[in-house]
């Protein structure tokens, strides 16, 4: 590093300015950061893991009751859900490519795309919960649900064990539109700032990022969509 | 300059996705949506569960390799953070069912 610390200097003169002095290169810059978010991403495994291990424990001591709740829930809404949520992981993906292109307008037009299609699943989520508060299927005092067991026509199913299944559906969906809604609000900042022209070729490190943390939602979202709505829809 | 990170010679231009590849994983990723629910009917006992966490894990792994540009990443650490959090994620869900699962006596 001494022999080449006037090199160094030298290269930064010629950079973008935001090329940070404790970097040698942009690519390193930006691994460094990429680096970053996906340690950041691994433990939002980690946090999503703990929900899923519950539901996982739980659909194992219950699986009657689980199978009872789950098909109570239409499908439809869900699986537009997941179509939305892709097509909103493409267009975060034609974002960052204006961004490397440098095409301002466009990068502009891609991130209000998928801020829409954030507000769309958002949308239909709270149509979803809707259903649930008229069915009474919102876990609390007010909680009832009428249905029998499906392996067993006639036992109906336990009010407690169907209970903690909505449980874990308004934690897992809720958790996961929480995560919809933050990355909304980042996006947003991103449309105001690229409208701005503060991203460019040069420098597109949030783009990037954000677009890992949505398309992270995207997948978390991948996995919900089968185990909450489709696994016992056969029974 | 004098290069002290020889593996980043090569590495002053991050990906940039095409606009076909992005817009045929998007198309592939529909497809095993349409497929999954579909699937979700027919009765396959035990091995719904399986097929449709399959799907879902081919649906991810895309996800994960093209539009998370980890296929085309410069920096060799981040397939490692993903394979850490896998092996973890595993962990939890392993050790928690191997105590549950096993709980006989109860």
């Amino acid at each position: 590093m001494h022999t080449s610390s006037t090199a160094v200097a030298e290269n930064h003169a010629h950079d973008n300015p935001a090329l940070l002095h404790h970097f040698s290169t942009e690519a390193q810059q930006r691994n460094a950061a990429s680096l970053g978010m996906w340690v950041f991403l691994a433990q939002e495994v980690m946090f999503f893991g703990g929900m899923f291990c519950a539901y996982l424990v739980y659909r194992f001591k219950y699986p009657a009751d689980f199978a009872a709740a789950s098909k109570s829930i239409a499908i439809l809404p869900g699986a537009v859900n997941t179509a939305v949520l892709i097509c909103s992981s493409l267009t975060v993906v034609l974002a960052v490519r204006a961004a490397q292109l440098g095409k301002r307008k466009a990068l502009v037009a891609w991130l209000l795309l998928t801020i829409f299609l954030g507000l769309v699943f958002l949308g239909i989520k709270g149509y979803e919960y809707h259903d649930k508060y008229v069915e009474h299927h919102i876990p609390g005092p007010s909680f009832h649900f009428d249905g029998d067991l499906i392996d067993h026509p006639g036992v109906p199913a336990s009010q407690a064990h169907t209970q903690m299944y909505f449980s874990l559906y308004f934690a897992m969906t809720g958790m996961h539109a929480l995560h919809m809604i933050i990355g909304v609000g980042i996006f947003a900042y991103l449309a105001w700032m690229a409208w701005r022209g503060k991203y460019g070729a040069e420098y597109y490190t949030p783009i990037e990022n954000s677009g890992l943390y949505w398309h992270f939602v995207d997948i978390v979202w991948i996995y919900l969509f089968p185990l909450i709505y489709l696994i016992d829809r056969h029974k | 300059m004098a290069n002290h990170f020889p593996n980043e010679a090569e590495a002053t231009h991050d990906h940039i996705s095409s606009v076909g590849s992005s817009v045929a994983i998007w198309l592939i990723l529909l497809v095993f949506t349409g497929l999954t629910v579909g699937a979700a009917f027919i009765d396959l006992g035990p091995l719904n569960t399986v097929v449709a966490l399959t799907i879902a894990t081919i649906k991810a792994t895309l996800v994960v390799l093209f539009f998370m540009h980890v296929k085309y990443t410069n920096e060799k650490l981040v397939p490692l953070v993903i394979v850490s959090a896998i092996f973890f994620l595993f962990l939890l869900l392993g050790l928690s069912m191997g105590d549950y699962a096993t709980r006989v006596w109860r």
